[in-house]
């Protein structure tokens, strides 16, 4: 199978310079993405509400920018009839602005509840989620560099990387709900810590999709339907000790 | 693509198609202009009732290969096959072969419309009297027939007197295919059949490809991937003579195989 990035260029330049147009947009949301995750976590660890505010500001940006691409898209659908990689690339670019956009909101409602959590003085710390956080912010770097290098390989590694977070969010849901149960008083900043996790776990999810689209986007494979998955919390029963 | 990772829909067509008889099978086929290979050990089969899309650059093969198919290259010297062609287990390029027979088996609907000099009626009825003598109420019937089979019918029937050079670019190469349907072939070979066509006219023929597929099987030669990807079951893709890769359209035209096909049909050489 040969990879996009090993073939010679259009005969027709102004094509060939409207792909790289679309994947640039798509980096260039990425980009926007990637801020506004740093930010919205910062939120979150440093318990800086200013920061919090700055990230919930992106999203039309972000918002925008899906539209551009979804307009983008259309308009070469209908003037070019892409075909093969071409067309598997402009099709990707139209679910991975999607996955990128579903990001954004998540970001976006981290940076929020991080609004609420500030109001309380946790009893704990909140290392396991700063660890969360710094992971999936890597796995979407390292897709975001997939995207722009339509690169199968970085594509898979993110792939497999998700399981790590996945493992991360399972302890980290046991952990909360150990706090909850220590103290009635932490109820309150646990949920809303559940939620952000779980926001988190969720980008992860669609930084895994984006990996999958463009892996099939660059070889035309597709991933195995059973990714690596690690996320258990579903089944997680934690039970208060007899004393 | 790996089986494995191939949705399950994707699967199951693959196998069906795999499990379709060839109606044409061609073996190690090599071609001679003089001392010139036009084509180099081709091993394709055509699926019976199936269209199968040959594309490729001006020079590929293609059209040497539809050539061979009916032995039009016996008419010019120097020229020469080696291989087989398989038509229904037989060779047709074995020396024996009543190559008049053979036409009539395996008809060519060519880029631009040849009409004969004569009337619509006269078009359709001439090829017929060449295999066939039928009375007159079943040659009217054979007529209305493959002038129905070729959707010329309507339009035509009440001027089948009419010169057939007075249709249009069109309706010309509609009469031409019913000429070649009359004489009731097994495959019709079309060589670039709605290149000289307008839009609406080559969407009438691609029309008339699906439904005649019903009952034969059709290769067909065209430059327009479009076409192709809308008309054929089965692309071949030619280069320098020699099959690059065959497959469903529908994996072709999304995922090939090979870099040179994917690079063709993206329009990055050719």
């Amino acid at each position: 199978m040969s990879k996009m990035s090993d073939l010679a260029q259009h005969i027709v330049r102004s094509y060939e310079q409207e792909l790289k147009q679309l994947r640039d947009m798509l980096v260039e949301m990425g980009g926007l993405l990637e801020a506004q995750l740093a930010t919205a976590t910062a939120a979150v660890v440093h318990g800086d509400s200013a920061a919090a505010t700055a990230a919930m500001e992106q999203d039309p940006a972000v918002d925008t920018l899906e539209r551009e691409v979804e307009q983008f898209v259309i308009r070469l659908l209908a003037l070019r009839q892409p075909l093969a990689g071409d067309l598997r690339q402009i099709v990707a670019s139209l679910k991975i602005a999607s996955d990128l956009e579903r990001i954004g909101d998540y970001s976006a409602n981290v940076a929020k509840r991080s609004i609420v959590l500030n109001q309380f003085n946790l009893s704990f710390k909140l290392s396991g989620l700063a660890h969360m956080a710094r992971q999936v912010q890597e796995n979407l770097k390292l897709t975001i560099d997939a995207v722009g290098d339509s690169d199968a390989e970085k594509a898979v590694q993110v792939w497999r990387a998700d399981q790590a977070v996945d493992d991360i969010y399972t302890a980290i849901f046991r952990e909360l709900i150990t706090y909850m149960m220590e103290d009635a008083r932490n109820i309150t900043p646990c949920t809303h810590l559940l939620f952000i996790a779980k926001n988190l776990e969720r980008i992860g999810d669609h930084t895994t999709n984006i990996a999958e689209t463009v892996h099939y986007a660059s070889t035309g494979e597709v991933l195995p339907e059973g990714r690596p998955k690690g996320e258990s919390s579903a089944y997680t029963i934690i039970r208060p000790q007899e004393h | 693509m790996d089986q494995s990772t191939q949705p399950s829909i994707l699967r199951e067509r693959a196998q069906a198609e795999a499990a379709e008889a060839a109606r044409v099978s061609i073996r190690n086929l090599d071609f001679f202009y003089g001392t010139n290979k036009a084509l180099k050990s081709i091993s394709l089969d055509l699926p019976d009732r199936k269209v199968t899309g040959m594309i490729g650059p001006s020079g590929c093969g293609k059209s040497t290969l539809l050539r061979v198919l009916n032995r039009m290259y016996d008419l010019y010297p120097n020229q020469y096959a080696g291989g087989e062609v398989l038509i229904d287990g037989v060779n047709i390029l074995e020396p024996g072969t009543d190559v008049n027979a053979l036409r009539s088996r395996v008809g060519m609907v060519f880029q631009k419309p040849t009409p004969f000099p004569m009337s619509i009626y006269e078009n359709i009825a001439f090829g017929v009297k060449l295999h066939e003598k039928l009375p007159r109420a079943e040659m009217d019937a054979r007529v209305e027939w493959a002038l129905s089979r070729a959707a010329l019918w309507g339009e035509v029937r009440d001027r089948l007197r009419s010169p057939a050079a007075s249709l249009s670019g069109g309706q010309q190469q509609r009469l031409c295919i019913a000429r070649t349907i009359a004489v009731r072939p097994e495959v019709i070979l079309l060589d670039e059949p709605t290149s000289a066509l307008d839009p609406i006219s080559t969407l009438k023929i691609e029309e008339l490809i699906d439904e005649l597929k019903r009952d034969f099987t059709i290769a067909i030669v065209t430059h327009n991937m479009q076409q192709a990807a809308r008309c054929a079951d089965q692309v071949a893709f030619f280069y320098l003579g020699e099959l690059i890769e065959v497959g469903p359209a529908g994996q072709i035209f999304t995922a090939p195989k090979q870099k040179k096909t994917q690079e063709y049909i993206t329009g990055r050489f050719g």
